[in-house]
């Protein structure tokens, strides 16, 4: 054979000894640059932006987050056009809202933790990998190669993203409008104490940091059901229907010992943002109940997904 | 050169199987592309040819069996042998709602090996490979299954690749872009690019590939270079002559069986089989090397007409007729329409 002759060994590049082809083949000569021999970057940074990029370009995510910002918006006007404030009815801090409006934010919150963030939420982490598969890009990703794990990795980063823009957009969205139609001033805390515009501001991103952390447990689960199916649809609402299960769960008196395993156990917790001095121990609860929450889907979607069949 | 880990082959599987549930769609496969060629795989719908190259780009695992890209064993070397591969696997896929070159981007950011600083540029190259760098900012939602189908190849073309696994890649293209597919993978192969490619069309695989593989309900009935799978069909001798019992007499005495049927012109037309009795699957799975012509002690058509000359039988026409790709391919996978499993 022709290649014998020559010390393809030598060559720098895995170029391919491909004269020594037997039958018909199509003799070549050229060394041909290769994606193995260019050399790799250690990160999949490039994925990631990709992710980010893909994610909060599609019209769905900023239709998920006008909806999100509907919510202050509407409690805002509702109680603007409304003479009479009904004192002690309603969600909390509801009848602060028309002495000032920084109240506002933290209103839409508790409004639209028990249902629209899970919902949004359900949406997008049910959709990660299911999604894919619907479209057909999974096989390309893995193919590109992405890698199985890269691959759910950045798709949870993204995901957690979301949940970072959901809670900012209710916060910022609320104070926004609170200052638009309502006196603002400084915050008279649950405690009693009062505190000024600036360190309110500070302490309603503190409280956006928690509600974010709180729906990281939700999107790893979404994540998880989301490596099952390949229809985004089942996913999404299985995330959602768990979402809603576990609230109702954590209603009923006669499951008490299961409450403080449930994930939404401390979503309400964020007003402890709201005393003098700040209680920082449902904060920590709830970051290890959600990091547990992470473990255990992140670890059953990697076992799933890394030998799972791909026939989307 | 042993059959393990050979270093000249591009795909090389032994045993590959996979069953889903039940249903055995792959069975114990042996497949051999040697680098360089233009493989087709062919075989009708259902016959297992997805599944294969799924489980060639580790999409899909074995049920068992083995199978070697590029020389290293798959899946536990995907990491340094997917980089080196583009494929289009059972239809394009993509995001409606991003444009086709923000598809690609997005697809080639998943290569960690694909340099980002070039990505723009390559993406735009590939782009206009295929013909569509009129289309690329149009959204893929709005693309045509041919446009769509072009976009899926300029995927497997946003870097040099050793090998290009192209499943089907003419399915929904036009007259014109089929043509300029096979112009495309013939312009790919000439660079050194091992090309595989599948498709139930005999007529594609004719034009562009040098070797080719037929897959049969799940089984590999056939492999070889395609003069290799025309070889093996069988050839038939046809005589044209007025004194059919004469040339029947001779042949019975060379050994073939023969048959006159009466044509106009008060001729016979006498046709009598070459091959030794249908051996033709006997390179069935394994690469034939080399069989020769009129093997198993037939006698050479000069012979034959020799003898029907000296025996006084007038000949007026003789030819030795070999089935054609498309009978071969009948043969192998059947008749009938209807799918098989
Ligand atoms: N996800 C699946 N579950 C069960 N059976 C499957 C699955 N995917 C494929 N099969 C079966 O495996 C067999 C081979 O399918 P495959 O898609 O590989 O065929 P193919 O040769 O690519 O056909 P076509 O020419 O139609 O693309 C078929 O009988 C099919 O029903
Ligand atoms: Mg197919």
């Amino acid at each position: 054979m022709p290649s014998d002759a020559v010390p393809t060994k030598a060559v720098p590049t895995n170029a391919v000894p491909s004269d020594a082809v037997p039958t018909n083949a199509v003799p070549t000569d050229a060394p041909r640059p290769t994606g193995a021999a260019a050399p790799r970057r250690a990160s999949g940074a490039a994925l990631l932006r990709s992710e980010l990029w893909v994610l909060f370009r599609r019209r769905r995510t900023w239709a998920l987050l006008l909806a999100l910002a509907a919510i202050p918006i509407l409690i805002a006007v509702a109680i603007r056009l409304s003479s009479s404030p009904s004192p002690g009815r309603g969600p909390a801090f509801l009848d602060q809202v028309s002495q000032n409006g920084l109240f506002v934010g933290v209103t839409a919150l508790i409004v639209a933790i028990p249902l629209f963030l899970p919902l949004t939420i359900g949406v997008v982490a049910g959709d990660t990998i299911a999604g894919e598969a619907s479209h057909g890009t999974l096989r390309y990703l893995l193919i590109a190669p992405s890698g199985r794990v890269r691959l759910l990795v950045v798709k949870y980063i993204g995901a957690a993203a979301f949940c970072v823009a959901a809670a900012l957009t209710v916060v910022v969205a609320g104070t926004a409008v609170g200052a638009l139609l309502f006196p603002i001033g400084p915050v008279t805390l649950l405690s009693g104490t009062t505190i000024g515009i600036g360190e309110a501001l500070a302490r309603f991103l503190a409280i956006a940091g928690y509600v974010t952390i709180s729906l990281l447990g939700l999107s790893a689960i979404g994540l998880f059901f989301s490596t099952i199916t390949d229809v985004p649809v089942g996913a999404m609402t299985a995330t959602i229907s768990l979402a809603v299960a576990g609230q109702i769960v954590g209603a009923l008196p006669q499951l008490e010992w299961l409450h403080p395993w449930i994930f939404s156990h401390y979503w309400l917790g964020f007003v402890d943002l709201l005393r003098d001095p700040i209680s920082w121990a449902s904060f920590g609860d709830n970051a290890v109940l959600q990091a547990g929450y992470l473990v255990v889907f992140g670890a059953l979607a990697y076992g799933r997904f890394l030998t799972k069949d791909i026939l989307s | 050169m042993t059959s393990a880990g050979d270093d000249d082959l591009a795909i090389e599987t032994s045993g590959l199987t996979k069953r889903f549930g039940r249903q055995t769609a792959v069975n114990a496969i042996d497949l051999a592309v040697p680098r360089g060629s233009v493989f087709g795989f062919l075989g009708p719908n259902g016959s297992g040819k997805t599944t294969s190259i799924r489980m060639m780009l580790g999409l899909v695992a074995p049920s068992s069996g083995e199978v070697r890209v590029l020389g290293r064993e798959v899946p536990r070397h995907l990491p340094e042998v997917l980089p080196r591969v583009g494929a289009l696997v059972e239809g394009p896929g993509f995001y409606p709602f991003l444009s086709g070159s923000a598809n690609l981007r997005r697809l080639d950011s998943a290569d960690r090996g694909a340099p980002s600083a070039t990505r723009r540029t390559r993406v735009d190259a590939a782009l206009d490979r295929v013909g569509l760098s009129h289309a690329a900012g149009k959204k893929v939602g709005a693309y045509s299954l041919g446009m769509k189908q072009r976009l899926g190849i300029a995927n497997a073309l946003l870097v040099p690749r050793e090998l290009l696994v192209l499943d089907e890649p003419t399915n929904g293209l036009d007259p014109q872009g089929t043509r300029e597919v096979r112009h495309l993978i013939r312009v790919l192969a000439d660079g050194g690019t091992t090309v595989f490619v599948s498709s139930h069309l005999l007529a594609e695989i004719e034009q562009m590939c040098t070797h080719a593989a037929v897959m049969s309900v799940g089984g590999l009935v056939a492999q070889g270079t395609l003069d290799e799978l025309r070889r093996v069909g069988e050839a038939r001798i046809r005589l044209l002559t007025p004194d059919g019992a004469g040339a029947m007499r001779v042949l019975a005495r060379l050994g073939l069986e023969s048959r006159a049927a009466p044509e106009p012109d008060t001729d016979y037309l006498v046709t009598a089989s070459l091959s030794p009795s249908s051996g033709a699957d006997a390179v069935a799975g394994a690469p034939p090397a080399g069989q020769s012509d009129g093997a198993g002690g037939l006698p050479a058509p000069e012979t034959i007409v020799a003898a029907l000359v000296a025996d006084g039988v007038r000949v007026r026409g003789f030819s030795v007729q070999r089935a054609s790709l498309e009978e071969r391919f009948v043969a192998l996978t059947g008749e009938g329409f209807d799918i098989a499993q």
